[in-house]
């Protein structure tokens, strides 16, 4: 079994699975803030997803998709939090 | 050889974050699944790019792989800490089963500012005689 072969059978289906577990959270999730994290552990396994990906298309170039993810996933991450507390301030 | 290393490292990534997607749908509580997902945005992909840097083994992609490895260390509690913050301010609950909440009567509900003594200075208005 080479490298590309164990990539396609064994890490992406587990790395699947993981997105199906977390998209189960994510709609289901009682209030906004489980929705919220689920959402951040998605793009995070989505960086994942893409590293595996680059090395099995043998292309270095997809990594920087990686790092932008990364940056909008903090961005997103921040962002709801401080709109979630500042909605609790009005009300 | 290098195939086998990077099958290692691989599979130890997609376990942890396996693992972190099991936790975040069988935990009770909001807050024992934020500490499930911050293990797995730092260690898990941590690993997966890890075995990426292995595998092209050149120094933009040890660079690359580096600078990604370092925002998610940075900024993964950072977020944890801002979004469980404003969950226990909007008022999200605790497990029953969880035995101490440290947090309890310590927000002042206005301002939103955490104090360590507001219980304490209810108690000295109740009592002023018992000040030391």
């Amino acid at each position: 079994m080479n490298l590309r072969d164990y990539l396609t059978w064994v890490i992406l289906p587990m790395l699947s699975l993981s997105v199906i577990l977390v998209a189960y959270r994510f709609f289901k999730g009682p209030r906004i803030v489980n929705r919220v994290i689920a959402l951040d552990l998605l793009i995070t396994i989505g960086i994942g997803i893409i590293t595996i990906f680059s090395i099995q298309a043998n292309q270095a170039t997809f990594l920087d998709d990686a790092m932008i993810l990364a940056l909008i996933a903090f961005l997103g991450t921040v962002a709801f939090s401080y709109y979630l507390e500042k909605r609790k301030g009005n009300d | 050889m290098i195939d086998i290393l990077i099958m290692i490292i691989s599979t130890v990534g997609a376990l942890v974050v396996l693992i972190a997607a099991i936790g975040i749908v069988r935990m009770p509580d909001f807050y024992l699944r934020l500490s499930v997902t911050v293990k797995a945005a730092t260690l898990g992909v941590g690993l997966l790019l890890l075995s990426a840097a292995v595998y092209f083994a050149t120094l933009p992609v040890a660079t690359k792989v580096f600078a990604i490895t370092f925002f998610l260390i940075l900024t993964a509690p950072v977020a944890g800490h801002m979004i469980g913050r404003a969950a226990y301010i909007t008022g999200t609950k605790l497990w029953k089963h969880s035995v101490v909440d440290d947090l309890e009567g310590k927000y002042d509900k206005d301002t939103l500012e955490l104090r360590s003594d507001i219980d304490q200075a209810d108690r000295e208005g109740e009592l002023p005689a018992s000040n030391t």
